[in-house]
């Protein structure tokens, strides 16, 4: 990449919507500070393009898992089936950003979505011919038919045109009529071409004779071919020698046209419109069974006859020229630069690497140059509020940096609702990313704590594990319940289960208010049970010792709590009473009820006894 | 392609630092004018305004934020040789419906006897740890043992620099096989005593911060300083906003076992760029190390990006006017912009001119 002083390429775009901030800020001189927030550009990454991501998300992950141990040769129909679904979804995207482009009022949206379309159009026509010859590898006789169809795919105003002209009251005096047949001609669709000059009454019957030999391109092998194919051509070239076609210019070009004959091929350049297409056709006419390796000679040589003084090669046309000179890692790199385009690069480069032609090429950086751009756009993806989930996978299939990419960047996810942080915690905890979730949890908790949502914030504690925060928020509870006599979301504090363990005070808050659902359910004796273990333990905080005192008041007064316990009680009560310093009226009322009670006690059980 | 929006940022001064939160909603600026204000971004990309206050009696050079584990705090350092912590309060609802919230003054830091230049919080594994440094050469670093009462703060260590700190960034990594680090950097603009970028390492042993490192190859005034985030590498990276930009790599030599003192390093420049052509006041990263960002007295923000072969190259300039610069234009299908991309939120901010300290 040349580095330019004033103006260099500027890549890195994001995924999609919501791309990344730079905020920077400057104050000309004294006054007027404003702050200038720059984004990556957002808005075009409309709903159609999101479909694309979310499309090619799905393929990608369905390449990561095929079997490395399947033979090549059962390989090799798969990849070409996945680069295939890859260019249908291109095309898929492509269409619905030109319907859109020429349905709207919006001259703006119009000229955005044009753009787009012409991207996506660059990219599908590279991706084919990168399939054709790298995934599919045709050899030579196929290799042709393949590039046939390549051209074909993309140069779709021939068949507009045949419309037209098919549809008119008179095709054959349609100002496009011969257009179409030397459009046809120049495709190798002779059949087509065929049947337009049957329209046409000076049909020659040599004709015919020629475009049947053509049609058996490709279905014997390739020497069989080759003897046939160099005897149509010489053929054809007698019928131009005797000025068979002299009478009419048109049928005089289609026979020179058939005969390979360059600088005819050049006259009718509006019609190729592309110098790839002079190259086929060129290769159809003149070099029918030419070899992959042979391939490039010609793609240099077309594209300087194509182009004329004036005009210099664009950014596609290297590409494309790189391509046919085998250059995989120049396509890639031309791709990267040219296009601003990650995505493109990188799902081509991850589908090349399984194909393991990255490193047939002999390149030291093989994996690390696909592994280098998947998580360039999966890091681009990440900005994006909803398609980051997509990123997650991209970088569990990169095995070097992945995971700390997504460490990174997962943690930053704006927590905006529970529901989102809920999501982001399940991918980290599926990774066993144990420092992210704990921070992750402490962030919501923390968050919780601040707006006195105290349930959330100790369910959150719980999860992130933090002992700390735990006994803190239980701290918190207990306090609420001393100055309001009422515990809030029991719900949580009911069911907290093994992870009241967690802390102390979290386990007392638990006990707590175990016992007084017991006290509440009159369970007297269970509940007095509890207290005494509450106390015995010694996990209540002290802060909380004369709320157990007072809670144990009306425990003694039951029938149901047995002497023992109810000595025991009283044991720990006068204990704590030592030890506390205690209102003079509280102290006074529980002296009393502990006299009452051991009275009652001692009388009970010599009543039993006697 | 890069899509710019101003922001009346209603300072009635210069503006001298911007600084995003974690997750990149919020937004604090501080000014001359002795103010910090608080933006927050709103469903539809909109900043608001939600607080503004008056928060030192000098101008204000730098705020930062704590990280979201310790709820919403940020800090403050300035020319009144006071650094300040802020905690912002959630109010009543009535305020929430109007957007605003409040911040409160929870401790000042009043050690310094000289302007405090940085104040950056330490990374969160260490605690709540932050750190300042003053004109007078001297870095304080302090620590909330308590982190729900954010009005205790003791302070911990001072270390004596030499020289007129400008900027300090802490070593994001957490590994354990890195000690707590920093970089100070001083804009003393004797170009005589060379080494204006120092590393500080922390001694398990003494239990002490003590230099590790001097850049002697920095001589010229360093505005900004900033360490990559650490995807897991041994060795460190720190990019320097000086007279030009620089990057270098920081390699741990390894230590002998009875050793004792602070690690060495190899140091090695891995990167010097000089297209802004005056001085560099800001450097930022991205979250991934993969994009720098830097700001310069040409009213420019240049990008920096290294590819697979770690050859760092400029990706994008953005001019001081605000319009962005796209990439070269007449290449028709190729040049706009679709998809793909690293480029992280530079979560902090950059100034584009003279802070004018």
């Amino acid at each position: 990449m040349e580095e330019v002083d004033v103006e260099p390429p500027v890549t890195n775009i994001p995924a999609a919507a919501a791309g990344k901030h730079l905020g920077f800020a400057w104050g000309p001189g004294m006054c007027s500070p404003f702050i200038h927030e720059v984004r990556k550009d957002e808005d075009i990454y409309s709903p159609i393009l999101r479909k694309l991501f979310n499309e090619s998300h799905h393929i990608f992950v369905g390449l990561q898992t095929i079997r490395e141990d399947l033979p090549s040769k059962n390989k090799k129909p798969q990849f070409v089936s996945i680069s295939k679904n890859y260019r249908s979804v291109i095309r898929a995207c492509m269409e619905e950003l030109q319907q859109v482009a020429v349905s709207t009022q919006d001259a703006e949206v119009a000229t955005q979505y044009g753009d787009q379309v012409s991207i996506l159009l660059a990219i599908e026509l590279i991706w084919n011919l990168c399939e054709v010859l790298f995934i599919d590898a045709a050899p030579a006789g196929s290799l042709l038919l393949h590039l046939l169809d390549w051209v074909r795919l993309h140069k779709a105003d021939v068949d507009e045109k045949a419309r037209d002209v098919l549809q008119s009251e008179s095709p054959a005096e349609h100002e496009s009529y011969w257009d179409v047949v030397l459009g046809y001609v120049l495709q190798g669709r002779l059949e087509e071409a065929r049947q337009m000059l049957v329209k046409q009454a000076s049909l020659h019957p040599a004709a015919r004779n020629m475009f049947k030999l053509m049609d058996t391109l490709g279905t014997q092998t390739l020497t069989e071919f080759d003897v046939k194919w160099r005897h149509w051509h010489e053929e054809v070239d007698r019928c131009l020698q005797d000025n068979s076609f002299a009478s009419n210019q048109h049928l005089e070009a289609i026979c020179k046209i058939l005969v390979g004959d360059e600088d005819t091929l050049l006259e009718h350049k509006d019609l190729l419109s592309t110098w790839y297409h002079f190259l086929v056709t060129r290769l159809l006419f003149c070099h029918p069974t030419v070899k992959p390796t042979e391939l490039h000679y010609y793609a240099q040589s077309c594209l300087t006859m194509f182009l004329d003084s004036r005009s210099a090669p664009e950014p596609l046309d290297s590409i494309l020229l790189a391509a046919f000179e085998f250059d995989i890692h120049q396509v890639i790199k031309d791709c990267s630069i040219a296009l601003n385009n990650w995505w493109f690069v990188a799902h081509l480069t991850d589908l090349l690497d399984h194909c393991k032609l990255l490193q047939s090429h002999n390149l030291h950086f093989g994996s690390n140059l696909r592994e280098f751009l998947l998580l360039e756009y999966a890091s681009g993806l990440f900005t994006h509020h909803s398609l980051w989930q997509l990123a997650v996978d991209y970088f569990d299939h990169c095995p070097e940096f992945g995971r700390v990419y997504l460490e990174l960047q997962i943690e930053r996810v704006p927590l905006d609702t529970e529901r989102k942080a809920l999501k982001v915690l399940r991918i980290c905890e599926q990774r066993q990313m144990s420092e992210q979730v704990r921070s992750i949890c402490k962030i919501m908790a923390m968050r919780a704590l601040r707006n006195n949502r105290l349930g959330s914030a100790l369910s959150w504690s719980i999860r992130a594990k933090d002992a700390a925060f735990a006994t803190l928020i239980s701290e918190r509870f207990l306090q609420d319940y001393c100055a309001k006599g009422t515990f809030s979301d029991l719900d949580l504090i009911d069911n907290l289960g093994p992870a009241m363990l967690l802390s102390d005070r979290l386990t007392f808050l638990g006990k707590y208010r175990e016992f007084h659902k017991l006290y509440g359910e009159k369970r007297f004796r269970e509940a007095a049970k509890l207290l005494l273990s509450l106390m015995t333990a010694k996990i209540a905080p002290r802060s909380f010792w004369m709320t157990l005192l007072t809670d144990a008041l009306p425990l003694l007064e039951q029938k149901e709590v047995s002497f023992q316990d109810t000595f025991d009680l009283q044991k720990h009560t006068c204990v704590s009473l030592q030890e506390e310093d205690i209102e003079v009226t509280k102290v006074e009322l529980l002296r009393l009820a502990l006299a009452r009670n051991l009275a009652m006690a001692i009388v009970k059980e010599g009543t039993v006894e006697a | 392609m890069f899509v710019a929006r101003s922001i009346a940022a209603d300072h009635k001064d210069l503006i001298h630092d911007v600084s995003y939160d974690f997750h990149g909603r919020r937004m604090a600026t501080c000014s001359s004018d002795q103010s910090v204000k608080v933006w927050d971004k709103s469903e539809n990309g909109e900043w608001h305004c939600t607080a503004s206050w008056k928060t030192h009696s000098g101008s204000v050079w730098r705020v930062t934020w704590a990280h979201p584990e310790f709820g919403q705090v940020l800090a403050s350092c300035s020319f009144d040789r006071t650094a300040a912590v802020w905690e912002e309060i959630v109010g009543e609802s009535n305020d929430k419906q109007r957007g605003l919230s409040h911040w409160i003054k929870r401790t000042t830091l009043v050690d310094s006897r000289t302007s405090v230049t940085d104040v950056k919080f330490a990374p969160k594994h260490m605690g709540l740890m932050l750190t300042t440094c003053s004109a007078d050469g001297v870095v304080r670093i302090y620590e909330a043992p308590d982190v729900m009462n954010l009005s205790q703060w003791s302070l911990q260590h001072e270390i004596s620099c030499k020289l007129s700190c400008s900027c300090i960034s802490w070593n994001p990594s957490s590994s354990r096989a890195h000690p707590p680090m920093f970089a100070v950097g001083s804009d003393d603009s004797n170009v005589a005593y060379g080494g204006k970028v120092q590393i500080y390492e922390y001694n398990e042993n003494t239990r002490k911060y003590a230099k590790a490192e001097t850049l002697m190859t920095v001589t010229d005034a360093v505005h900004d300083i900033a360490f990559a985030p650490n995807l897991g590498r041994s060795f460190h990276v720190l990019a320097i906003a000086t007279k030009d930009v620089r990057i270098f790599k920081l390699a741990p030599m390894r230590k002998e076992s009875t050793s004792t003192g602070p690690t060495k390093f190899e140091v090695q420049i891995v990167a010097q760029f000089d297209n802004h052509n005056s001085q560099v006041w800001r450097v930022s990263w991205n979250i991934t190390s993969t994009l720098l960002a830097s700001s310069g007295d040409d009213g420019c923000v240049r990008l920096w990006k290294a590819n697979y072969m770690d050859n760092w190259k400029c990706t994008g300039i953005l001019k001081g006017d605000g319009s962005p610069l796209t990439g070269s234009s007449g290449q028709p299908t190729a040049m706009s912009t679709v998809v793909g991309s690293s480029v992280q939120a530079s979560q902090s901010a950059l100034n584009g001119m003279s802070a004018g300290r």
